[in-house]
C-alpha cells in the first residue's frame, strides 16, 4: 500500500518506520525543514518538506495514488483539515486522523474524517478493561527476552483465590507464588498460606500462562 | 444583532471597532489578552480571554442566540475548524471564516461554508488596477 503520514514528530515518525519494515511504500509530510533534514538520514526519499494541510503539497505527495493519509500532527485543525480536502479533492484514500483533544473526536467523524485515533482514550480504554478484569496485574520484571515475567497482583475482594488456602488450588502451569504482601509483611507463601482481600501476591508467570493467571486471581 | 468575533488582530479588532460604533452586541475573543490593545477605548463590547476551539471559551456566548460568528485568527486551519465547530454544537444563523489560502477557501465554500479570502481580494484589487 501506498500511505502518506502528515506530521513527522513521535507519532509520524514511528509509524512510518514501522509501515516501512512492513513493506508499504511511505511519504512522511513535515513542515519543519530542520526535522526533514534530520529524518532525511533515515527516510531517505520517503519524507518532504511542505504543509501537509494545502492541496499543493498532498499533489506533490501523490496523494491522488494513495491508499491512506494519516494525519498525525498535534494539531487537531491541521488534522481535519488534511483529512477533509483529501476527501475534497483526491477521493480515493481512506483518511486517519490523530485527535489529540478526545473531544474532537465525534466532530471528525461528523465531518469526513475515516477513522481517529485519540491516545488519550486509547489509554483510558486498556486501564478501564484492566480495571473491570477486577485486579491489575502489574510486571515488575520481564526474564528472559520477556518470556517470563514477575507480577504483582492486588487482590480485590471478588478475587476466586480470597480466603482459600495454597495447597487447595490448582495453580496455571507455567507459574509460581513467591511472595505475598500483607500492610508491612512480607509472607513466603506455604501450603497453609490463605489469601486476604487486599493481599499483594507476587508471582512468576510465564507469559504462555499470563492470561490464565489473570483469570484465576 | 449579537456578533462574536474570534481573533481580534489587524482585521479583527477593526470590524469589531465599527460593529461596536454601530451599536451592535460585540462579544471579541482571543487567546492573547494583549491583542486586546488594538480595540478603541470606547469599545463597549466584551472581552474573552481564551482558545476558541474549545468549547468552554465559547458557549457562554454562544449558548444564548448569536446571529453571527466571525472566525479571524492568523491560521487558516484554526478559522476553519472553529467554523465548522460551532456551527455543528451551537445554533447560529451565519458563520463566517476567513481563509488565506485561496484553493482551500473555494473547497470548503464547495462544502457550504462561508468563506472570505483576504489573497482573492487582494488579487482582483490589484488586477483592476492595471
Amino acid at each position: 500500500m501506498y500511505i502518506i503520514i502528515v506530521g513527522a514528530g513521535k507519532v509520524g515518525y514511528h509509524l512510518g518506520r514501522l509501515l516501512m519494515t512492513q513493506g508499504h511504500e511511505v511519504m512522511l509530510i513535515e513542515k519543519d525543514r530542520a526535522k526533514v533534514n534530520l529524518l532525511s538520514l533515515d527516510f531517505h526519499e520517503a519524507i518532504m518538506e511542505g504543509d501537509g494541510s494545502t492541496v499543493e503539497v498532498l499533489r506533490e505527495a501523490g496523494t491522488n495514488r494513495a491508499d491512506v493519509v494519516v494525519a498525525a500532527t498535534g494539531n487537531d485543525e491541521d488534522n481535519l483539515v488534511t483529512c477533509q480536502i483529501t476527501k475534497l479533492v483526491f477521493f480515493k484514500p481512506r483518511t486517519i486522523a490523530r485527535v489529540n483533544n478526545p473531544r474532537n473526536e465525534e466532530l471528525f467523524t461528523g465531518l469526513g474524517v475515516d477513522a481517529s485515533v485519540s491516545g488519550t482514550k486509547l489509554i483510558n480504554a486498556i486501564i478501564e478493561e484492566q480495571v473491570k478484569a477486577g485486579d491489575m496485574m502489574i510486571p515488575l520484571l520481564t526474564l528472559k527476552a520477556g518470556d517470563v515475567e514477575i507480577v504483582e497482583v492486588v487482590l480485590s475482594r471478588a478475587s476466586h483465590i480470597v480466603k482459600k488456602k495454597i495447597k487447595d488450588l490448582t495453580l496455571p502451569s507455567g507459574s509460581i507464588f513467591i511472595a505475598v504482601i500483607r500492610g508491612e509483611e512480607v509472607i513466603i507463601p506455604y501450603g497453609d498460606t490463605e489469601f486476604q482481600p487486599e493481599d499483594k501476591v507476587i508471582a512468576l508467570v510465564k507469559r504462555t500462562s499470563e492470561q490464565a493467571l489473570r483469570e484465576m486471581l | 444583532m449579537k456578533v462574536m468575533i474570534i481573533g481580534c488582530g489587524r482585521v479583527g479588532s477593526v470590524l469589531a471597532n465599527r460593529l461596536d460604533e454601530a451599536g451592535h452586541q460585540v462579544v471579541v475573543l482571543d487567546r492573547n489578552q494583549h491583542a486586546f490593545r488594538r480595540l478603541s477605548e470606547k469599545f463597549s463590547g466584551e472581552r474573552i480571554v481564551g482558545n476558541g476551539l474549545l468549547d468552554e471559551f465559547v458557549r457562554p456566548t454562544l449558548g444564548k442566540k448569536t446571529d453571527l460568528l466571525f472566525a479571524i485568527t492568523d491560521k487558516d486551519n484554526i478559522n476553519l475548524t472553529i467554523a465548522q465547530r460551532v456551527k455543528r454544537n451551537f445554533k447560529l444563523d451565519r458563520v463566517v471564516a476567513v481563509v488565506h489560502d485561496s484553493i482551500l477557501a473555494g473547497l470548503y465554500k464547495e462544502l457550504g461554508l462561508e468563506t472570505v479570502c483576504p489573497t482573492d481580494l487582494v488579487i482582483k484589487d490589484l488586477l483592476q488596477k492595471i
